[in-house]
């Protein structure tokens, strides 16, 4: 007698259950198939191109009507089943059909995450799912107007890409920094980011959407910063949730989704279910390929064979975008028992990185090119050894059982006319016959004669290697310093190429400047970070978790844990409401430390913390504002009494170093920056120990720097005489301007000094007014969007999470 | 023994490449949560000087100590390089987005 199988749900898991089951037990069950969507079986993974207006609705139908026909299924289209009565195995629809089943396999799918925000309702607002979807956007689309897709993983730009081809301008909002960062790791990110802008999309990264706006219909979206971005349509793919309700309203165990078993058999012995709805061995699935292993896992045990067990196994993530190759599988996580092997080629926007094992792959992501994933899949599933080609591994498929690839041959092989230097069409045979008609023996000097390699720098290694080809044994490769162990390029190299090249991330200078690791290291994400709040003080969004814990939480971190806490004091004057506030802090707080700096301010030690933000609130209440006491910029002006009081004064010192300490905190330097003003050649704020301090004479002042008084001890330089305070001011700021645009990170002045001359400082600052005011202009541009009070920006809630403990726990438990 | 497992929030509580810390009636366990969105517990303790590890930078699976820049392994716990040292791993459980930390790890500590 033939069972009765109702499924619930048409899409593509069930679809290709029932191909599975045909095959093995013909006739045994008489098939009954409700589905909300009224529709037969299609392509969900192919609604992308049918967007684009690749494909058509009708290419990518799996399962005609026909099909259902000639297998006796009866198909309810467009019925929603509401209720599941186990006891009385039955279903029954939205439309009122109710069907009794012996077997029963739910196959719901899952529905769109919707975020809760004010506006979601709109009409104008859709989610990226099925046809009617589709449909829905390509009517939208028709305006031609503009579109913002919120979420940036794979639906998202799916979505943003068919859309623009439809000649929408597209704005991509992403809440996390990089696209796609469950399948890419942030260097892959930053060239998809680059792909998808490149086809004129918009991407705003780390954007959280605070609600869509409009009245009656979508006018556009709002972000928490206040942004609005205008929009006609708004699309969310920010997500999806297993569709599990109905079968928890039915008393079936459900976690994320329906529970089941390696069988996929429910908490009933009679349900089955497959698909995105459902979860097997706590995973949850959205990409087909485990979906179509559990269909055939099903379909073997409705067919009787209770043998077949769903195992898990990792699926390449690829996006659909025609242009776009991207590849992502299994775990690219770093860790300790991992190896990582990159290979990056800026010029080809090529990212490739191999995550191993014990010499075994355990994740891969390509980026560029592509063609490898296969391979590479297939080496990972089979759990290869790969030593024996490790050196080559990288290269692909093509580079294995041949001779190794020796990066020296390939150049020497190449013909004389092959370009070397695309910046300055410079090829190899200029290179070579002027290293030796000139008998060049630096990098420096090709350079200059050349110009190869002169600007953006990125074809440096190839003309290091060939004049290591020319000169054999005579070449000694330049002695730069390397940043890290992350790169070969040192400190300069790095600053010079973010600029040449426009780097504006530090994904992107890890991508451009072929970082050996895919992170870096607590070494040179500090570095790079600064650099690039140098460089672009508007555009570039500071990255804290690259700053030093100090810098992080604006306060310096002492042995036991605990924090100081150092208010600024402008020029080392103070009243007393100033200090009636800090004793109440010290009060309030149980401040265990309170000590005058030889920075002239007071310095308050033992703080917790927890207690930080509300320190500062009573701080800041007193119109204390961070005294940067834990910063690589400006720390403090130490004055002396000056013309007001002392009897040997000869300008206003103490003023005037004021208004250099208001002018200037809050700017970020390559290391620390301290500076005094003495009012006379007494020097008793000891100005000529400082990075830049200021001598007081009858005629005028006298500006020296480069002086050191830590770990060296070092009495300035004089860079210059000036007349009047607000050309003291002037200098001063371009000379801190310029350390700042060639200093390397740490490297304090008077060692940046020694390096660059200091008759070439005092030509610049001293000798050439335009080299200073540019010097003073950009200065003062970055100082707009520096000089922001760390600690009111945190008391007003930035960050919030640095300083409370994510969870307490336990100490019930103890106390038992 | 069965194995404890204690809520101490979302995924998202942590940032990118950042940590926070768990306090414990012996002593506050930092959470790490790496650029790959892998979560780490260890003591915030490091074996150097007692440096609170979860205020340092954290790199790959590592982090460096915010007082003399040890960098001590997330997984293992161990110190790497020429350093030598270790501190204590808690097991870690991610469910969604949600975070559980072994906790009778901490009570046999206790005892
Ligand atoms: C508090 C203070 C000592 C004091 O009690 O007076 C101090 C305390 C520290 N100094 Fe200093 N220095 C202090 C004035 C100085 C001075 C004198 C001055 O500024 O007039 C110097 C010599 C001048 C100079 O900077 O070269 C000084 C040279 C150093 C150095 C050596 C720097 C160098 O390049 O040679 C370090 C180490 C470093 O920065 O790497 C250092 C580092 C430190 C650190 C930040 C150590 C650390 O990394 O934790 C100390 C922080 C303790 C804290 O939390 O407050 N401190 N330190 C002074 C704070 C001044 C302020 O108000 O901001
Ligand atoms: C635009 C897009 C692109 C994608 N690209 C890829 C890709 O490149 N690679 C890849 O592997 N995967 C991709 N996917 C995911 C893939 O399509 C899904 O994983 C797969 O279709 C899920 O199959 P399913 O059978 O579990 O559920 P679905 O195909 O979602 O089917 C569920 C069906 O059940 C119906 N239903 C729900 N509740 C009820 C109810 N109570 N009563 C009756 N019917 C109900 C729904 O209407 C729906 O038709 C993509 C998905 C989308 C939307
Ligand atoms: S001299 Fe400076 S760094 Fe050394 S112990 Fe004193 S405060 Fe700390
Ligand atoms: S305490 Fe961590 S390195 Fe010293």
């Amino acid at each position: 007698m033939t069972e009765k199988l109702v499924i619930i749900g048409n899409g593509m898991a069930p679809g290709r259950m029932l191909e599975h089951l045909f095959e093995q037990a013909p006739g045994r069950y008489a098939v009954t198939i409700f589905n909300a969507e009224p529709r037969v079986n299609y392509d969900r993974i192919m609604l992308s191109p049918v967007l684009s207006g690749e494909k058509s609705y009708e290419e990518i139908v799996i399962h005609g009507d026909g099909w259902y026909i000639q297998h006796g299924i009866t198909l309810y289209k467009g019925h929603k089943i509401v209720a599941i009565d186990r006891a009385a195995k039955t279903v029954t629809s939205d439309h009122g059909v109710t069907e009794n089943y012996d077997k029963l396999v739910i196959a719901t799918g899952s529905v769109p995450f919707i975020i809760p925000v004010p506006g979601k309702d709109l009409p104008g607002v859709l989610t990226y799912r099925d046809l009617d979807d589709v449909q829905a956007m390509l009517l939208a689309a028709q305006s031609r107007e503009k579109a913002v897709v919120i979420g940036g993983g794979l639906l998202g730009l799916e979505a943003a890409a068919g859309l623009a081809s439809r000649g929408m301008d597209v704005t991509v909002l992403h809440v996390m920094p990089t696209l796609m960062e469950r399948q890419l790791d942030p260097a892959a990110g930053y060239l998809l980011q680059r792909a998808v802008e490149d086809r004129g999309i918009k991407v705003i990264t780390k954007a959280n959407t605070k609600q869509i706006i409009g009245d009656g219909k979508v006018e556009g979206v709002e972000l928490a910063d206040g942004t609005i971005i205008p929009a006609t349509l708004v699309v969310m793919a920010v997500g999806i949730r297993p569709s599990a309700g109905l079968a928890k309203d039915a008393g079936l165990a459900v976690n994320r989704g329906i529970v089941v078993d390696s069988g996929m058999l429910t908490s009933d012995g009679d349900i089955y279910s497959v698909g995105e709805c459902a979860e097997v061995d706590g995973m949850v699935y959205g990409l087909v390929a485990p979906l179509y292993e559990m269909a055939r896992v099903a379909a073997s045990h409705l067919a009787g064979d209770r043998s077949a067990a769903f195992v898990h196994s990792d699926t390449p993530t690829k996006l659909k975008v025609t242009g776009i190759n991207l590849f992502s599988l299994g775990d690219f996580a770093e860790g300790d028992d991992r190896e990582e092997i990159v290979l990056r080629d800026a010029t080809a926007g090529v990212y490739k990185r191999v995550v191993l094992r014990q010499n075994r792959i355990i994740g891969t992501v390509l980026y560029g090119e592509t063609a490898d994933g296969a391979w590479f899949n297939d080496l990972k599933k089979k759990q290869t050894d790969i030593s024996e080609m490790r050196d080559t591994l990288i290269f692909g498929q093509a580079y294995q059982g041949g001779a190794p690839l020796d990066p020296m041959a390939a150049v020497a092989a190449l013909p004389d006319d092959a370009e070397i230097c695309g910046c300055n069409g410079v090829c190899k045979g200029k290179i070579t016959s002027t290293i030796t008609a000139k008998a060049l023996t630096s990098l420096d000097d090709v350079r200059a004669h050349t110009k190869a390699s002169a600007s953006c720098g990125s074809c440096t290694g190839l003309v290091e290697q060939l004049m290591s080809l020319t000169l054999g044994a005579a070449y000694n490769p330049a002695t730069v310093t390397p940043m890290c162990t992350c790169t070969t390029l040192g400190h300069d190299d790095v600053r010079r190429l973010i600029k040449a090249k426009g780097l504006k991330t530090i994904p992107a200078v890890m991508q451009e400047l072929e970082w050996k690791t895919s992170c870096g290291c607590a070494k040179c994400r500090p570095a790079l970070n600064y650099y690039l709040v140098c460089d672009f003080p508007d555009e570039y969004a500071d990255d804290y978790q690259s700053r030093y814990i100090n810098e992080r939480v604006h306060a310096n971190i002492q042995k036991d844990g605990t924090y100081s806490v150092v208010p600024r004091m402008w020029g080392g004057v103070t009243n007393s409401n100033e200090l009636r506030a800090i004793a109440d802090v010290v009060d309030k707080f149980e401040i265990p430390m309170v000590k005058v700096t030889g920075g002239q301010r007071i310095d308050l030690l033992g703080i917790e913390k927890e207690d930080l933000p509300a320190v500062w609130a009573d701080l800041g209440k007193a119109g204390f504002v961070s005294g940067q006491a834990y910063a690589k910029g400006l720390r403090t002006v130490k004055t002396c009494v000056g013309s007001d009081w002392c009897r040997f004064g000869t300008q206003d010192s103490t003023g005037l170093g004021i208004r250099i300490e208001k002018f200037m905190w809050g700017s970020w330097t390559p290391a620390k920056l301290k500076l005094a003003v003495s009012g006379c050649p007494r020097n008793c704020a000891e100005a000529t120990c400082k990075d830049i301090g200021v001598i007081c004479v009858d005629s005028g002042f006298e500006i020296h720097f480069a002086g050191a008084a830590g770990l060296d001890i070092k009495g300035t330089e004089v860079l210059g005489m000036v007349h009047t305070e607000d050309e003291a001011l002037e200098y001063i700021v371009a000379l801190a301007q310029m350390y700042r645009e060639q200093g390397r990170y740490l490297e304090r002045i008077y060692k940046w000094a020694k390096r660059i001359g200091l008759d070439e400082i005092r030509r610049q600052i001293m000798g050439d007014a335009d080299k200073r005011r540019g010097y003073y202009e950009r200065f003062v541009f970055s100082q707009k969007f520096a000089q922001v009070d760390p600690w009111s920006e945190r008391v007003s809630g930035k960050d919030k999470h640095e300083f409370k403990p994510m969870a307490t726990v336990g100490f019930a438990q103890a106390a038992e | 023994m069965t194995v404890n497992w204690i809520s101490i929030g979302l995924l998202t509580d942590i940032p990118l490449r950042g940590a926070r810390c768990v306090k414990t009636p012996d002593g506050k366990i930092a959470v790490f949560r790496t650029a790959e969105n892998q979560i780490f517990a260890i003591d915030d303790h490091c074996p150097h000087k007692g440096g609170p590890l979860s205020q340092g930078i954290v790199h790959g699976a590592a982090v460096t100590c915010p007082l003399h820049n040890w960098v001590i392994s997330l997984e293992t716990g161990k110190a790497l390089g020429a350093d030598e040292g270790s501190v204590r791993t808690i097991p870690v459980r991610i469910d969604g987005e949600h975070l559980f930390i072994a906790l009778e790890a901490l009570a046999s500590r206790a005892a």
